[in-house]
């Protein structure tokens, strides 16, 4: 074989005085002095930034003099290469890049008919061989998915908080207590007061989470408080209602009580709840009234449960009847 | 010296031709192509103060008592992931610089991937035979996102913790396994036994980013074998690519944008405060601030969420939360299967399975445009809609009223906008020349008082002149023709 067909076409050559290869600019002598200067300014940053970390390493200044450096070091070598380069344009010729319908049927014909040859002769071998992928491929998944966490507790009357989403640590005659383990006693609020509490020994523990909130001031021997909320008439005490602090849209605590509308507001997605009604909601997205926990004082002014919450507290899930 | 080193790679791996065509590859001289740079760039940015950050960052929720120099904390019990994200801000030399720069870098990102997708859609280059890297660039902009919220929820303060509290709840909404997910992804019942923070930093750190990066090699490769498409113009064909070379034309102008992108990214990062959580606090699932927003990119979701109706749906001994389910699961989901179907839902509707190199103006595609405008505006709108009670309390309105607002402008005004936007394009699509400067009109009246209109030629030094395109050349004879012979010039040697 001659060597003759395998010769490259001879390579392109240009002068220097080709049109395509001025640069843009009209004085390249003054988009040179910019880039130049700009790409002194740059080095001058960087040494300030060197200069600014060592010294003092205050943020603004290195943020100036780092920023400021690859602003104009980055503007000088843009102008570099906008202004001074060749110009053009040039071009490149696309190709075609799918193959021929003779390729195609080649590809086609080597999967489907080599690979039928294989698996027509050998069926067995071919079944067997998906059977034990597929049970590698679901075995797998048993440590990757399964070992991640706990099963959620299905009964309603479970007690462990980690593991069941029905349940709280609220039980009968739980001490309230606020977040840093003090106990919540009567006097503690005036009307229009809200704290946070939890039941003793679960501080900060977030099913647990309730607000406590004082609406009137009424004494040991005043007839009670009527809650707007019927069957409940006597779930709070002298004054004071207990709700659940997490949202039932998305579990925000329920954070902001507006005392004058006498209103539960949650600050991330502004749904309102009544205090007075049983915390029903009158606004926004949360679809059911917050839970309410039956209060009661003891012997030495100090508030309890009554007993836990009714319901599961927080947002809705599948297994919530 | 470049001679010989390339003849030592080229004697083993072949690379001068491909290398060649490389150095010659055509990059069209449009601004609007420069918007998927700035989302390359900042992931650079992302990817080297990332680094910086994780040297300093514990990803423990380990409990342990604060002795920093940030002094209102002196002395508080507060995780270890919130212990070293306050220390790497301010007990590490340069380290706010830093966190600062990678927060802004995140958003400018997701900034520009969204910019970069309105352009590739408005201009239709997402049709044959680039619907493959149109699937990519979606599934970057997926998990731009979910790496966004993965890495604000790590530093532990009190509002990226409350995201993780709404994300746990959403994920509780799904039906059947709800439960489930949510037990097994945070390790128990909500906030679970700590191990989320080493999750997400797992995920933040290595999973999604080499999935990124991945994605991003097979953006790039695929941009290099498709080659770039172009708008109409002199010289311009379905067959060809007009522009400048990579090199050295377009290799300077984009160091140069580097360069450039990076600065504004550390401007940024020193003069205008991002997510201080020194000031926000350590997260504990009962406190909550006011005024809690997430990072923009997520604003969508928390505006779906804010004006969703409350239609919780109890059955047959089983709850589904509607008022989540379908604002924060099924609408995204909707939105990302439109984004990743649409190459295909267009063809269908035209029929047009055609390759297309040239770029199409967006007026000349009514619908299309329509389409897109529809998209942004509904965007727009749940955007706004996370800020509700700001909005309420800046304009002194009442809240409620701000809700309903957007309750209906959401569907509504999407609908009108598209509307609207055809029109607009059936306008413009009927004017001749519209947008291009012309020059002046003489008005002439002879001295029969007849008016005639003569057109002038552009004058000298209006605008450059155009030049044809020509091939890349090989060599260029440095000899300009009346100097051939004088001193001190080299010829080119081949």
């Amino acid at each position: 074989m001659s060597d003759e067909s395998h010769q490259v076409p001879p390579l392109t050559t240009v002068s220097v005085e080709d049109p395509h290869l001025q640069p843009y600019a009209k004085h390249p002598g003054r988009a040179e002095a910019f880039a130049a200067a700009t790409m002194v300014i740059g080095f001058l940053g960087f040494i300030g930034f060197g200069i600014t970390y060592w010294i003092s390493d205050q943020t603004q200044w290195e943020a100036a003099t780092l920023g400021g450096g690859m602003l104009a070091l980055g503007a000088g070598v843009i102008a570099w290469g906008k202004y001074l380069m060749a110009q053009g344009p040039f071009v490149e010729e696309r190709h075609e890049f799918h193959s021929t319908e003779a390729e195609r049927d080649a590809m086609t014909a080597a999967i489907v008919e080599r690979g039928g040859m294989v698996v027509q002769r050998r069926k067995v071998l071919g079944g067997l061989f998906a059977l034990g992928s597929t049970a590698m491929g679901v075995v797998i998944a048993f440590p990757l998915i399964r070992s991640l966490g706990p099963k959620p507790a299905t009964s309603r009357q479970a007690t462990n908080t980690d593991t069941s989403l029905f349940a709280t640590n609220w039980k009968k005659n739980s001490q309230l207590v606020t977040a840093d383990g003090r106990i919540v006693k009567v006097a503690d609020l005036g009307v229009g007061g809200v704290l946070t509490v939890f039941p003793k020994g679960y501080e900060g523990s977030s099913p647990d989470q309730t607000i406590l909130i004082r609406l009137a001031q009424i004494g040991p021997n005043d007839p009670p408080f009527q809650l707007e909320s019927p069957g409940r008439t006597d779930w709070g005490v002298q004054g004071y209602v207990a709700y659940s602090k997490m949202c039932t849209h998305l579990g925000c605590p329920v954070g902001l009580y507006q005392e004058l509308t006498q209103q539960l507001v949650c600050p991330c997605h502004q749904s309102i709840f009544n205090v007075v009604s049983g915390c029903v909601p009158e606004f926004g997205p949360a679809p059911r009234p917050l839970p309410q926990l039956p209060l009661k004082v003891d012997a030495f002014g100090n508030l309890q449960s009554q007993s836990g919450y009714q319901q599961a507290v927080g947002p809705g899930f599948w297994e919530r009847p | 010296m470049i001679d010989s080193s390339l003849r030592w790679v080229d004697d083993r791996l072949g690379i001068a031709k491909g290398g060649r065509t490389f150095l010659d590859k055509i990059f069209p001289d449009h601004w609007s192509f420069m918007l998927g740079e700035i989302a390359l760039y900042s992931f650079l940015v992302l990817l080297g103060t990332g680094v910086f950050l994780s040297l300093y960052y514990i990803p423990s929720a380990h409990e342990i008592v604060y002795h920093g120099s940030y002094l209102p904390l002196q002395g508080q019990k507060v995780s270890e992931a919130y212990a070293s994200s306050v220390g790497l801000s301010f007990d590490v030399k340069s380290g706010l610089l830093m966190r600062q720069a990678h927060h802004w870098a995140a958003d400018i990102f997701l900034g520009a991937i969204a910019v970069h997708m309105a352009r590739v859609f408005f201009t239709g280059a997402f049709r044959k035979p680039r619907e493959l890297n149109w699937i990519v660039g979606v599934s970057m902009l997926l998990l731009g996102i979910v790496n966004g919220f993965l890495g604000y929820s790590l530093p532990d303060d009190l509002v990226s913790g409350t995201g993780i509290r709404i994300t746990y709840s959403i994920v509780e909404s799904i039906p059947l396994v709800g439960s489930y997910l949510g037990f097994f992804l945070f390790g128990g019942n909500y906030p679970g036994n700590g191990i989320i923070i080493p999750r997400f930093f797992l995920l933040h750190v290595l999973i999604v980013p080499a999935l990124i990066i991945g994605l991003l090699a097979a953006h790039l490769g695929l941009l290099v074998k498709q080659k770039h498409t172009q708008f109409k113009g002199r010289g311009k064909t379905e067959h060809n690519v007009v522009g400048s070379p990579m090199f050295p034309t377009f290799m300077a102008k984009t160091t140069g944008f580097l360069f450039m992108t990076t600065a504004v990214t550390f401007i940024l990062a020193g003069f205008a405060q991002i997510n201080p959580i020194w000031q926000f606090g350590q997260y504990e699932p009962f406190q909550i601030s006011y005024a809690v927003q997430p990072d923009w990119y997520m604003g969508w979701l928390d505006g779906a969420l804010r004006i969703m109706p409350s239609w919780e749906f109890v059955g047959w001994g089983h709850t589904i939360p509607l008022e989540v389910l379908l604002p924060a699961v099924i609408f995204p989901g909707i939105i990302f299967n439109i984004f990743f179907a649409w190459p295909f839902i267009e063809a269908r509707h035209t029929g047009d399975l055609a390759y297309h190199n040239l770029l199409d103006r967006p007026r000349d595609r009514p619908k299309r445009t329509g389409a897109g405008a529809m998209m942004l505006m509904l965007m727009f709108m749940v955007f706004s809609a996370s800020s509700t009670d700001v909005l309420a309390n800046f304009f002194q309105i009442r809240l409620n009223s701000v809700l309903w607002f957007f309750r209906i402008a959401v569907p509504v005004i999407p609908v009108i906008t598209y509307f609207l936007t055809v029109k607009i394009c059936e306008e413009m699509a009927g004017a001749e020349g519209i947008g291009k400067r012309k020059p002046p009109n003489l008005v002439h009246r002879s001295a029969t008082g007849e008016f005639s209109t003569v057109p002038t030629e552009a004058r000298p030094g209006d605008g450059h002149e155009e030049l044809e395109a020509v091939p890349v050349p090989t060599f260029i004879d440095m000899v300009p023709a009346d100097l051939a012979t004088g001193p001190g010039i080299r010829r080119v040697m081949r």
